[in-house]
Protein backbone atom coordinates (compact mmCIF):
# COMPACT_ATOMS: atom_id res chain seq x y z
CA UNK A 1 0.00 0.00 0.00
CA UNK A 2 1.91 2.91 -1.29
CA UNK A 3 -0.49 5.82 0.06
CA UNK A 4 -0.60 6.06 3.98
CA UNK A 5 -3.35 8.15 4.51
CA UNK A 6 -5.27 11.07 3.69
CA UNK A 7 -6.24 14.51 6.45
CA UNK A 8 -8.55 17.31 5.71
CA UNK A 9 -8.26 19.93 7.35
CA UNK A 10 -10.41 23.02 7.52
CA UNK A 11 -9.85 26.87 8.03
CA UNK A 12 -9.81 26.60 11.53
CA UNK A 13 -6.88 24.08 11.41
CA UNK A 14 -9.50 21.62 13.38
CA UNK A 15 -9.30 17.59 11.21
CA UNK A 16 -12.38 17.49 9.96
CA UNK A 17 -11.91 13.90 8.23
CA UNK A 18 -9.03 11.11 8.35
CA UNK A 19 -8.47 8.17 6.51
CA UNK A 20 -5.64 5.39 6.93
CA UNK A 21 -4.69 2.96 4.50
CA UNK A 22 -3.57 -0.70 6.45
CA UNK A 23 0.18 -0.32 6.73
CA UNK A 24 1.79 -3.37 8.35
CA UNK A 25 4.18 -1.82 10.78
CA UNK A 26 7.65 -2.60 12.27
CA UNK A 27 7.25 -4.81 15.22
CA UNK A 28 9.21 -7.44 16.96
CA UNK A 29 8.19 -10.05 19.44
CA UNK A 30 10.91 -11.41 21.39
CA UNK A 31 11.70 -13.49 24.49
CA UNK A 32 13.77 -11.87 27.49
CA UNK A 33 15.41 -13.57 30.97
CA UNK A 34 15.39 -11.33 33.86
CA UNK A 35 16.95 -8.95 34.02
CA UNK A 36 15.51 -7.19 31.00
CA UNK A 37 18.25 -5.19 28.86
CA UNK A 38 16.02 -2.92 27.64
CA UNK A 39 15.52 0.69 29.18
CA UNK A 40 11.39 1.68 29.49
CA UNK A 41 9.54 4.86 30.11
CA UNK A 42 6.20 6.09 30.05
CA UNK A 43 5.59 8.67 27.63
CA UNK A 44 2.03 9.73 27.00
CA UNK A 45 0.27 6.50 28.72
CA UNK A 46 1.98 4.24 27.32
CA UNK A 47 5.44 2.30 27.69
CA UNK A 48 8.09 2.91 25.37
CA UNK A 49 11.94 2.02 24.80
CA UNK A 50 14.39 4.71 25.90
CA UNK A 51 17.29 2.65 25.44
CA UNK A 52 18.52 -0.55 24.25
CA UNK A 53 18.07 -0.46 20.82
CA UNK A 54 18.25 -3.89 19.12
CA UNK A 55 17.04 -6.71 17.28
CA UNK A 56 14.67 -4.95 15.21
CA UNK A 57 12.84 -3.39 18.36
CA UNK A 58 14.12 0.60 17.91
CA UNK A 59 14.27 3.42 20.63
CA UNK A 60 10.79 4.96 20.91
CA UNK A 61 8.60 1.65 20.02
CA UNK A 62 6.05 1.18 22.27
CA UNK A 63 5.30 -2.06 24.17
CA UNK A 64 2.34 -3.34 22.48
CA UNK A 65 1.73 -7.22 24.12
CA UNK A 66 3.23 -9.43 26.92
CA UNK A 67 3.00 -13.28 26.05
CA UNK A 68 0.36 -12.55 23.30
CA UNK A 69 -1.87 -10.18 25.53
CA UNK A 70 -2.43 -6.95 24.15
CA UNK A 71 -1.52 -4.47 26.97
CA UNK A 72 -4.07 -1.47 27.71
CA UNK A 73 -2.00 1.65 28.18
CA UNK A 74 0.42 1.35 30.80
CA UNK A 75 -1.28 -1.27 32.62
CA UNK A 76 -1.21 -5.49 31.35
CA UNK A 77 -4.92 -7.06 30.60
CA UNK A 78 -5.56 -7.77 34.57
CA UNK A 79 -4.50 -4.41 35.48
CA UNK A 80 -0.84 -4.83 36.61
CA UNK A 81 1.28 -1.98 35.99
CA UNK A 82 4.24 -2.87 33.70
CA UNK A 83 7.06 -1.83 34.63
CA UNK A 84 6.33 -3.69 38.20
CA UNK A 85 5.82 -6.71 36.47
CA UNK A 86 8.67 -6.48 34.78
CA UNK A 87 10.97 -6.06 37.44
CA UNK A 88 9.73 -9.15 39.39
CA UNK A 89 11.89 -12.07 37.95
CA UNK A 90 9.27 -14.63 38.85
CA UNK A 91 7.35 -13.37 35.51
CA UNK A 92 10.25 -14.26 33.59
CA UNK A 93 11.00 -15.75 30.85
CA UNK A 94 8.44 -12.95 29.01
CA UNK A 95 7.65 -12.61 24.97
CA UNK A 96 6.86 -9.31 24.58
CA UNK A 97 5.92 -7.99 21.43
CA UNK A 98 7.14 -3.82 20.68
CA UNK A 99 6.22 -1.70 17.70
CA UNK A 100 5.44 1.19 16.56
CA UNK A 101 2.42 2.95 18.34
CA UNK A 102 -0.65 3.87 16.35
CA UNK A 103 -1.62 7.21 16.67
CA UNK A 104 -4.65 8.00 18.75
CA UNK A 105 -7.75 10.38 17.28
CA UNK A 106 -6.28 12.75 20.05
CA UNK A 107 -2.99 12.65 18.60
CA UNK A 108 -4.16 12.80 15.30
CA UNK A 109 -6.01 16.25 15.70
CA UNK A 110 -2.99 17.79 18.17
CA UNK A 111 -1.09 16.84 14.65
CA UNK A 112 -3.75 18.24 12.41
CA UNK A 113 -3.36 21.57 14.29
CA UNK A 114 0.36 21.46 13.95
CA UNK A 115 0.67 21.03 10.94
CA UNK A 116 -1.97 23.97 9.91
CA UNK A 117 0.28 26.08 11.96
CA UNK A 118 3.47 24.85 10.46
CA UNK A 119 1.55 25.69 6.95
CA UNK A 120 1.14 29.31 7.60
CA UNK A 121 5.11 29.74 9.02
CA UNK A 122 6.28 27.96 6.09
CA UNK A 123 4.62 30.56 4.13
CA UNK A 124 6.26 33.64 6.50
CA UNK A 125 9.49 32.18 6.61
CA UNK A 126 9.86 32.72 2.94
CA UNK A 127 12.55 34.25 1.14
CA UNK A 128 10.91 34.83 -1.99
CA UNK A 129 7.64 37.05 -2.15
CA UNK A 130 4.33 35.37 -2.70
CA UNK A 131 5.18 31.97 -1.40
CA UNK A 132 2.27 29.39 -0.78
CA UNK A 133 2.33 27.32 2.50
CA UNK A 134 4.13 24.01 2.75
CA UNK A 135 2.92 21.50 -0.27
CA UNK A 136 5.27 18.93 0.41
CA UNK A 137 7.42 17.64 2.93
CA UNK A 138 10.05 14.94 2.86
CA UNK A 139 11.30 12.27 5.38
CA UNK A 140 13.23 9.15 4.91
CA UNK A 141 9.60 6.94 5.39
CA UNK A 142 7.41 9.12 3.82
CA UNK A 143 6.44 12.57 1.58
CA UNK A 144 3.68 14.63 2.84
CA UNK A 145 1.71 16.41 0.21
CA UNK A 146 -1.00 19.39 1.18
CA UNK A 147 -3.02 21.28 -1.26
CA UNK A 148 -5.23 24.18 -0.12
CA UNK A 149 -8.22 25.17 -1.84
CA UNK A 150 -9.19 28.98 -2.39
CA UNK A 151 -11.66 28.30 0.52
CA UNK A 152 -8.84 27.34 3.44
CA UNK A 153 -9.44 23.90 3.35
CA UNK A 154 -6.24 21.48 2.98
CA UNK A 155 -6.19 18.04 1.49
CA UNK A 156 -3.25 15.79 3.14
CA UNK A 157 -1.95 12.83 1.76
CA UNK A 158 0.98 10.55 3.51
CA UNK A 159 2.62 8.58 0.83
CA UNK A 160 5.40 6.41 0.08
CA UNK A 161 8.39 8.66 -0.83
CA UNK A 162 8.59 6.55 -4.79
CA UNK A 163 4.78 7.37 -5.46
CA UNK A 164 3.88 9.81 -8.20
CA UNK A 165 0.79 11.16 -9.44
CA UNK A 166 -0.19 12.72 -5.91
CA UNK A 167 -1.29 16.09 -7.57
CA UNK A 168 -3.69 14.96 -9.18
CA UNK A 169 -4.85 12.89 -6.70
CA UNK A 170 -5.04 15.93 -4.34
CA UNK A 171 -7.31 17.76 -7.13
CA UNK A 172 -8.97 14.12 -7.26
CA UNK A 173 -9.94 14.39 -3.61
CA UNK A 174 -10.75 17.70 -4.10
CA UNK A 175 -13.12 17.02 -6.29
CA UNK A 176 -14.77 14.24 -4.47
CA UNK A 177 -15.11 16.51 -1.70
CA UNK A 178 -17.36 18.90 -3.55
CA UNK A 179 -19.52 16.37 -5.11
CA UNK A 180 -20.17 14.26 -1.91
CA UNK A 181 -19.26 16.48 0.62
CA UNK A 182 -20.65 19.91 0.14
CA UNK A 183 -23.32 19.17 -2.25
CA UNK A 184 -24.66 17.18 0.56
CA UNK A 185 -27.66 18.96 1.80
CA UNK A 186 -27.28 17.37 5.92
CA UNK A 187 -23.49 18.30 5.96
CA UNK A 188 -22.77 21.80 7.55
CA UNK A 189 -19.39 23.40 6.20
CA UNK A 190 -16.11 22.75 8.71
CA UNK A 191 -17.70 19.80 10.60
CA UNK A 192 -16.33 16.41 10.38
CA UNK A 193 -17.36 14.82 7.21
CA UNK A 194 -19.85 11.92 7.94
CA UNK A 195 -20.65 11.10 4.19
CA UNK A 196 -20.91 7.24 3.01
CA UNK A 197 -20.65 8.25 -0.83
CA UNK A 198 -17.56 10.82 0.60
CA UNK A 199 -15.67 7.32 1.84
CA UNK A 200 -16.61 5.09 -1.18
CA UNK A 201 -15.16 7.44 -3.92
CA UNK A 202 -11.89 8.10 -1.47
CA UNK A 203 -11.18 4.71 -1.44
CA UNK A 204 -11.83 4.37 -4.89
CA UNK A 205 -9.75 6.94 -6.05
CA UNK A 206 -6.92 5.96 -3.82
CA UNK A 207 -6.70 2.77 -5.52
CA UNK A 208 -6.81 4.20 -8.85
CA UNK A 209 -3.92 6.11 -7.53
CA UNK A 210 -1.76 3.50 -6.39
CA UNK A 211 -2.22 1.57 -9.57
CA UNK A 212 -0.44 4.93 -10.86
CA UNK A 213 -3.91 5.47 -13.21
CA UNK A 214 -4.92 8.54 -14.82
CA UNK A 215 -8.26 9.66 -13.80
CA UNK A 216 -10.35 9.48 -16.94
CA UNK A 217 -13.09 12.26 -17.54
CA UNK A 218 -16.53 10.80 -15.43
CA UNK A 219 -14.48 8.85 -12.80
CA UNK B 1 18.77 27.84 -9.42
CA UNK B 2 20.32 29.54 -5.68
CA UNK B 3 20.52 29.01 -2.11
CA UNK B 4 19.14 31.81 -0.18
CA UNK B 5 20.37 31.52 3.46
CA UNK B 6 21.13 29.26 6.09
CA UNK B 7 20.99 28.93 9.86
CA UNK B 8 22.71 26.59 12.04
CA UNK B 9 21.27 26.58 15.77
CA UNK B 10 22.44 24.77 18.97
CA UNK B 11 20.65 21.99 20.72
CA UNK B 12 19.31 24.41 23.09
CA UNK B 13 17.94 26.34 20.52
CA UNK B 14 20.15 29.69 20.07
CA UNK B 15 21.24 30.41 16.68
CA UNK B 16 25.05 30.22 16.43
CA UNK B 17 25.11 31.53 12.91
CA UNK B 18 22.80 33.25 9.86
CA UNK B 19 24.35 33.68 6.59
CA UNK B 20 22.02 34.73 3.61
CA UNK B 21 23.00 34.79 -0.37
CA UNK B 22 20.01 35.78 -2.25
CA UNK B 23 17.19 37.27 -0.37
CA UNK B 24 14.24 38.60 -1.95
CA UNK B 25 12.12 39.51 0.95
CA UNK B 26 12.52 40.13 5.27
CA UNK B 27 11.08 37.33 6.99
CA UNK B 28 7.57 37.97 8.36
CA UNK B 29 8.89 36.43 11.28
CA UNK B 30 11.81 36.99 13.70
CA UNK B 31 14.76 34.33 14.67
CA UNK B 32 13.14 33.49 17.62
CA UNK B 33 9.85 31.80 15.69
CA UNK B 34 12.38 30.04 13.32
CA UNK B 35 13.81 28.24 16.16
CA UNK B 36 10.22 27.52 17.69
CA UNK B 37 9.61 25.99 13.69
CA UNK B 38 13.08 24.39 14.59
CA UNK B 39 12.06 22.78 17.68
CA UNK B 40 8.46 21.77 16.05
CA UNK B 41 10.57 19.96 13.64
CA UNK B 42 12.80 18.01 15.70
CA UNK B 43 9.94 16.00 16.62
CA UNK B 44 9.66 14.69 13.55
CA UNK B 45 12.33 11.80 13.28
CA UNK B 46 13.89 11.75 9.70
CA UNK B 47 12.48 15.06 8.35
CA UNK B 48 14.34 15.90 6.11
CA UNK B 49 12.65 18.93 4.05
CA UNK B 50 9.86 20.95 2.84
CA UNK B 51 8.83 22.47 -0.32
CA UNK B 52 6.09 25.59 -0.94
CA UNK B 53 5.01 27.06 -4.28
CA UNK B 54 8.40 29.35 -4.25
CA UNK B 55 11.44 27.48 -1.74
CA UNK B 56 12.26 24.78 -0.38
CA UNK B 57 13.51 24.33 3.32
CA UNK B 58 16.63 21.60 4.18
CA UNK B 59 17.15 20.75 7.15
CA UNK B 60 20.31 18.38 9.08
CA UNK B 61 20.08 17.27 12.98
CA UNK B 62 23.45 15.93 14.40
CA UNK B 63 23.33 13.32 16.97
CA UNK B 64 24.52 15.91 19.50
CA UNK B 65 21.35 18.83 18.61
CA UNK B 66 23.29 20.83 16.03
CA UNK B 67 20.05 21.89 13.58
CA UNK B 68 21.46 23.28 10.21
CA UNK B 69 18.44 24.88 7.72
CA UNK B 70 19.17 26.20 4.67
CA UNK B 71 16.43 27.75 1.96
CA UNK B 72 17.10 27.28 -1.63
CA UNK B 73 15.05 27.53 -4.62
CA UNK B 74 12.80 25.11 -5.74
CA UNK B 75 15.29 22.74 -8.58
CA UNK B 76 17.78 21.92 -5.66
CA UNK B 77 17.86 17.74 -4.97
CA UNK B 78 17.86 16.48 -1.79
CA UNK B 79 20.64 18.73 -0.18
CA UNK B 80 21.57 16.33 2.80
CA UNK B 81 24.77 15.31 1.77
CA UNK B 82 25.52 18.92 1.05
CA UNK B 83 24.73 19.87 4.94
CA UNK B 84 26.80 17.10 6.54
CA UNK B 85 29.17 18.14 4.64
CA UNK B 86 29.21 21.67 6.01
CA UNK B 87 28.99 19.85 9.64
CA UNK B 88 31.70 17.58 8.93
CA UNK B 89 34.14 20.02 7.19
CA UNK B 90 33.16 23.57 7.97
CA UNK B 91 31.82 23.37 11.74
CA UNK B 92 34.01 20.26 12.51
CA UNK B 93 37.22 21.58 11.71
CA UNK B 94 36.69 24.94 12.68
CA UNK B 95 34.33 25.37 15.43
CA UNK B 96 34.66 22.33 17.11
CA UNK B 97 38.68 22.14 16.96
CA UNK B 98 39.14 25.61 17.58
CA UNK B 99 39.79 26.59 21.73
CA UNK B 100 38.77 29.88 21.50
CA UNK B 101 35.18 29.37 20.04
CA UNK B 102 32.80 29.21 23.18
CA UNK B 103 30.34 26.45 21.64
CA UNK B 104 27.04 27.98 22.68
CA UNK B 105 27.33 31.65 21.73
CA UNK B 106 27.38 33.37 18.13
CA UNK B 107 29.83 31.91 16.19
CA UNK B 108 32.48 34.40 15.96
CA UNK B 109 35.17 32.91 13.51
CA UNK B 110 35.97 34.76 10.41
CA UNK B 111 37.75 32.21 9.13
CA UNK B 112 34.09 29.64 8.80
CA UNK B 113 32.55 32.53 7.79
CA UNK B 114 34.44 32.97 4.75
CA UNK B 115 35.25 29.46 4.10
CA UNK B 116 31.30 29.18 4.59
CA UNK B 117 30.54 31.58 2.05
CA UNK B 118 33.23 29.82 -0.46
CA UNK B 119 31.42 26.76 -0.02
CA UNK B 120 28.01 27.88 -0.45
CA UNK B 121 28.43 29.83 -3.69
CA UNK B 122 31.05 26.47 -5.12
CA UNK B 123 28.34 24.43 -4.99
CA UNK B 124 26.66 23.72 -8.52
CA UNK B 125 23.52 24.98 -8.01
CA UNK B 126 24.50 28.58 -6.66
CA UNK B 127 24.16 31.19 -9.29
CA UNK B 128 23.95 34.53 -7.86
CA UNK B 129 21.01 36.47 -9.30
CA UNK B 130 20.66 39.71 -10.65
CA UNK B 131 19.49 41.65 -7.88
Amino acid sequence: MAIFSVYVVNKAGGLIYQYDNYVPRAEAEKTFSYPLDLVLKIHDEKVVVSFGQRDGIRVGHALLSINGVDVNGKFTADGKEIIEYLKDSTNYPVSIRFGRARLSSNEKLMLASMFHSLFAIGSQLSPEVGSSGIEMLETDMFKLHCFQTLTGIKFIVLADPRQSGIDALLRKIYEIYSDFALKNPFYSLEMPIRCELFDQNLKGALEIAEKAGNFGPGS
Amino acid sequence: MTVHNLYIFDRNGSCLHYGEWNRKKQAGISKEEVRQEAQLIQLKDGFLTFQTSKYKLHYYETATGIKIIMNTDLGVPNAKDILHQIYSTLYVEYIVKNPLCVLGEQLSSDLFSTRLDLYIRALPFFSPRAA
